[in-house]
């Protein structure tokens, strides 16, 4: 059957060489992609007729907001299967994304504060979306700190994938938040099933950002993962190994 | 196109300058961070085994006595 690839995934030894070589190519490329949007979007992108300069902060907020949202589903996700399967790679993917998320959902709050107060006239407003999603990042902490409380690896894997798991629900919440709530936050700019609310030249860079955000979390999840398997595996030969061998390689 | 004619332009920006670089600056700390810190990790914990694989051999090479 096709399920040997599934095995394999479970082993961190196997999955630790195989993503060597797409560390490079994902480095690059999000880094040049960040590069692109951030200088497009601060320099050449048309100024805001409403809201002037302080729009271009969407270019980062929006992506981080994005990638925090996505981020907790790969974080759930692979909570679930290394409950389910008992997967080691699964739970050292899951610590790992708790980590990237707990980063990437406070960048987007300080951001959205930051822009909040030249728009809005405050940094800070209990508005549904907003709240929503301060409860994500504290989900995020959760599951760091459940990560840090056991002494044994196994209870706290579980213990923090019970609650990501739980932690779900808060999700639809923060996508509906600013439907079910028409309080301060604007709703979605990018609309997948209707006409974006945003022109084509503000709208493209906007794009290349949540590419490049995408790519480079991709890659900060694989950096971090890999170095959560060598951490686990220390004790075996093979990272030993690595470690007289590599000074400097991947 | 450009939408700025100058430097100090595009650093005001009409007076949103600081709260546009602010946000930019706390997001490029945050993205070096995301891939400084597991790099580190991963060199110290290197350091780490090779300190005690040095250690190891030091014992053995100590306790090779004869046994009979």
């Amino acid at each position: 059957m096709g399920w040997q690839w599934f095995h394999r995934l479970g082993s961190p030894r196997w999955f630790y060489e195989k993503s060597s070589a797409w560390i490079p190519w994902l480095a690059v490329l999000s880094i040049a992609l960040l590069l692109w949007g951030s200088v497009w979007g601060l320099a050449f992108a048309p100024t805001d007729f409403k809201q002037g300069n302080s729009y271009r902060i969407i270019y980062i907020h929006v992506p981080a907001a994005f990638l925090s949202l996505a981020g907790y589903y790969v974080m759930a996700i692979s909570g679930a299967i290394g409950l389910i399967w008992k997967m080691k790679l699964a739970d050292m993917v899951m610590k790992s994304a708790a980590v990237i998320g707990a980063v990437l959902t406070f960048v987007s709050l300080v951001t959205g504060a930051v822009w909040g107060k030249p728009t809005w006239g405050t940094w800070w407003v209990w508005d549904a979306r907003i709240t929503s999603m301060l409860v994500l990042f504290f989900l995020y902490l959760g599951v760091i700190a459940l990560q840090e409380a056991y002494q044994q690896q196994d209870t706290a894997n579980k213990a923090s994938a019970i609650l990501a798991l739980v932690g779900m629900v808060n999700i639809p919440i923060i996508y509906k938040s600013v439907d079910w709530w028409y309080t301060l936050h604007q709703p979605a700019t990018i609309k997948f099933t209707s006409e974006s609310t945003i022109h084509p030249s503000m709208l493209y860079p906007l794009l290349v950002m949540v590419i490049a955000f995408y790519l480079f979390y991709a890659l900060a999840l694989l950096l971090r993962t890999r170095s959560e398997i060598l951490y686990r595996e220390r004790k075996t030969r093979w990272v030993q190994e690595l470690a007289e061998a590599g000074k400097g390689s991947h | 196109m450009l939408q700025f004619e100058s430097l100090s332009e595009l650093w005001n920006m009409a007076g949103h300058g600081p709260y546009v670089w602010a946000c930019y600056l706390i997001t490029a700390i945050a993205i070096v961070y995301l891939l400084v810190s597991p790099l580190r990790r991963r060199r110290q914990l290197f350091e780490q085994l090779r300190r005690q694989a040095r250690i190891e051999a030091a014992g053995q090479s100590d306790a090779r006595r004869p046994d009979f």
